[in-house]
């Protein structure tokens, strides 16, 4: 069994209408951006480790290579730093490169060059130097990807002023915060999760955006803010459906950027229900719940009724085995609990 | 006891090439060499007084490198700076207000006082960057040709690096790539031994950095680096080769710093090298060596030298006397270009 293949292949989403729109996987929805974004402009090139073999990223590069030539869609040396480096350098002169891991974990290899390059280039040289560049990568989970090919690192990145950080949760999303961030004129990093790789949606056909920096309401409701990204958010939602039919009517937030952050919504939200709880894929610690919840204290204090609540991961190195995977991941059954707690407390 | 010997042969040979230049060339590496020398003289008597609020690494006794380099250089074509960057900038053509005025910590600073002594850069004159991480520049002046190389652009870029950068693995990474891709670029290698304090022979095993990279699958030359001319032509030839389609070049060149690794004066009495070192060093100085050449084949003599010294020691005044002069940023400075529109 390839890593999580099987989990992924058994999960369950709800199926999209098709009388909505055209229905198209989370993975061709990606495809589809990068094809269209390489159409469009001749600066554009996509490359990573294995962009063009036969797995091409989950599906997310499939044929492109065919489409577009070696030139401007290629495989990738193993050298994460340098080719962060090679990318940086490329975006400063004239291109918009997306450069394409398999994983986050991987990414960390290329700290120097993101971190303290790339995000920094523009400010350092007083605005001249852009560096419009996207690094993609999906967050694995399960099937034994353990402790090094697990790491949700968002909450690393979060803090780094230049950056921005996309975690769509759906295939439209996924499709319209790619053009998004190609066009921006930044390094923009953008981390899908491999369980949302298979999902379906409803996409529409060709070129549209979705804005970077703001989030979306998925489910209005007056009694708890749920606000986060990606697949914890997916968690959250189902979790948020599951307590409607116990009364509990929650408002559930996509924030599809995660930086730059977008306050207004979950301010407007809290200011509403007066409970928060944040969820995120990565640890709960210095990451995206700790931010939230200290904005919330900072700044919306007086909307809160009741103490924030925090659902990412413990302070643990994530764990390989399929039975204390099942300890360490929330799931919808934790979460539901968690905001049970919350609004009878 | 001396480490690192110099074992070129100077100018020895080099008067039967003389008739290939124009003495004006000649004169303006001279000059240009002079000229980065007195500025950072002045840098160097200056620094105690703390206006230049910027930690510095000096170039004095690596003029050559980065002179000989530049001519060989159009405005068009980029230059990647290390830590080191001064001369670099100087011979790229930098402004000479602009980068004072960055050490002083002045808005009109080349980069707004964002950067300092470490972080030189300007676009106007094809001073793409520079970074305070040991090779940190290496990986994106590799992307840098690979942009020009996919734009079908003429520019070629060239990228100073020190020993010790050679030994991060992105150099190893880039230059991998660059040959992969047979990228118009030039890697400059300004070999002087020491890493801060740290001498070579305890970081490298005993081997010629050159070799070392032309193992990578590119042509790899080792070029006195004390000899202006002989940087400008193994330059040319690179330039050539980068710009003709033929891929990227290496050059390791030994040189010696004349200073501490960074701030005013040398450091050697510390006892990580032997003052005798830098004194052998010395007798190989790029600037004096070249002027004993120049002046036996009378293109110049110690008259001109000292009008020549003068006109840029009223310039190097008039910049600082600007530099201080120029106002400072103020708090919205601080916040603007941290995301790019
Ligand atoms: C990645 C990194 N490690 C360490 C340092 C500290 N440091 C600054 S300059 C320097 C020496 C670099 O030596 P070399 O590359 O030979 O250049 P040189 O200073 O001799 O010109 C070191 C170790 C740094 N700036 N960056
Ligand atoms: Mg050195």
């Amino acid at each position: 069994m390839p890593w999580d293949e099987g989990l992924v292949n058994s999960l369950v989403y709800d199926a999209p209408d098709p009388k909505e729109g055209r229905v198209l996987g989370y993975a061709k929805a990606v495809n589809e951006a990068l094809e269209i974004a390489l159409k469009q402009d001749p600066s554009v090139f996509v490359f990573g480790q294995g962009v063009d073999d036969p797995t091409a990223m989950f599906g997310v590069t499939k044929d492109l290579q065919d489409k577009f030539g070696e030139k401007r869609v290629f495989d990738s040396p193993l050298s994460e730093e340098g080719m962060m480096g090679v990318s940086t350098g490329a975006a400063m002169n004239g291109m918009r490169p997306v450069f394409m891991h398999n994983r986050p974990d991987f990414i960390l290899l290329a700290f120097n060059q993101l971190v303290t390059h790339a995000a920094k280039m523009h400010y350092m040289d007083n605005g001249l130097t852009k560096v419009p560049m996207v690094v993609w990568a999906a967050i694995g989970r399960g099937w034994g990807s353990g402790a090094q090919h697990s790491q949700a690192i968002q909450g690393l990145l979060l803090g780094v002023p230049g950056l921005k950080i996309v975690m769509p949760s759906t295939p439209y999303d996924a499709k319209g915060l790619m053009l998004s961030a190609i066009l921006d004129n930044n390094p923009v990093l953008v981390f899908e999760h491999r369980w949302l790789m298979k999902k379906d949606g409803i996409v529409p056909e060709g070129f549209y955006r979705v804005p970077l920096g703001k989030g979306i309401y998925r489910r209005r409701g007056k009694d708890v803010t749920i606000v986060g990204a990606s697949h914890a958010l997916e968690l959250g939602l189902q979790a948020a459906n599951k307590l409607a039919a116990e009364g509990i009517d929650a408002e559930v937030i996509d924030l599809r950027t995660i930086k730059p952050l977008d306050e207004e919504i979950i301010a407007e939200s809290l200011k509403k229900t007066g409970r928060l709880v944040v969820v995120d894929t990565g640890w709960s610690m210095g990451g995206v719940c700790a931010e939230i919840g200290c904005l919330a204290a900072e700044k919306w204090f007086d909307s809160l009724k009741a103490p924030v609540r925090r659902i990412g991961l413990p302070d643990i190195p994530h764990p390989a085995g399929y039975t204390l995977e099942q300890f360490f991941y929330p799931d919808v059954k934790r979460i539901s609990q968690t905001i049970r707690e919350l609004v009878h407390q | 006891m001396i480490r690192y010997d110099y074992h070129g042969t100077g100018f020895a040979g080099w008067q039967e090439k003389l008739d290939h230049y124009e003495p004006a060339f000649l004169l303006k590496l001279f000059r240009d060499m002079l000229r980065i020398r007195i500025i950072e003289e002045e840098i160097e008597r200056r620094y105690f007084q703390d206006h230049m609020k910027s930690p510095i690494h000096l170039v004095i006794g690596q003029e050559a490198t980065s002179v000989g380099a530049c001519a060989a250089l159009t405005r068009a074509d980029l230059l990647y700076a290390s830590h080191r960057t001064h001369g670099n900038y100087l011979a790229k053509g930098g402004d000479l207000k602009a980068m004072l005025c960055e050490m002083h910590c002045r808005i009109n600073g080349c980069v707004g006082s964002r950067g300092g002594s470490m972080h030189l850069m300007d676009k106007s004159v094809g001073m793409a960057g520079s970074s305070a991480i040991v090779a940190g520049v290496v990986p994106i002046a590799t992307g840098t040709a690979f942009a020009a190389q996919m734009q079908d652009e003429s520019y070629v870029t060239t990228v100073f690096l020190g020993d010790a950068a050679t030994e991060e693995g992105s150099v190893s990474e880039a230059l991998n790539f660059a040959a992969l891709k047979q990228l118009p670029i030039i890697y400059f290698c300004e070999n002087n031994f020491y890493s801060v304090q740290s001498p070579l022979h305890t970081r490298q095993p005993k081997r010629e950095i050159y070799k070392w990279a032309a193992s990578y699958g590119m042509p790899s030359v080792l070029v006195d680096g004390t000899n202006v001319l002989a940087v400008y032509e193994a330059m040319q030839e690179a330039v050539a080769r980068a710009k003709q389609g033929g891929g990227p070049t290496f050059i390791e060149s030994p040189v010696y710093r004349f200073r501490a690794h960074g701030g005013a004066g040398d450091d050697s009495k510390t006892g990580y090298r032997d003052i005798a070192e830098r004194e052998a060093w010395e007798k190989a100085c790029p600037i004096e060596t070249y002027f004993a050449f120049l002046k036996s084949a009378g293109l110049i003599d110690e008259q001109a030298r000292k009008v020549m010294a003068g006109e840029i020691m009223a310039e190097t005044m008039e910049a600082f006397d600007f530099a201080l002069r120029s106002p400072k940023p103020t708090e919205a400075d601080l916040y603007t270009h941290v995301y790019a529109d």
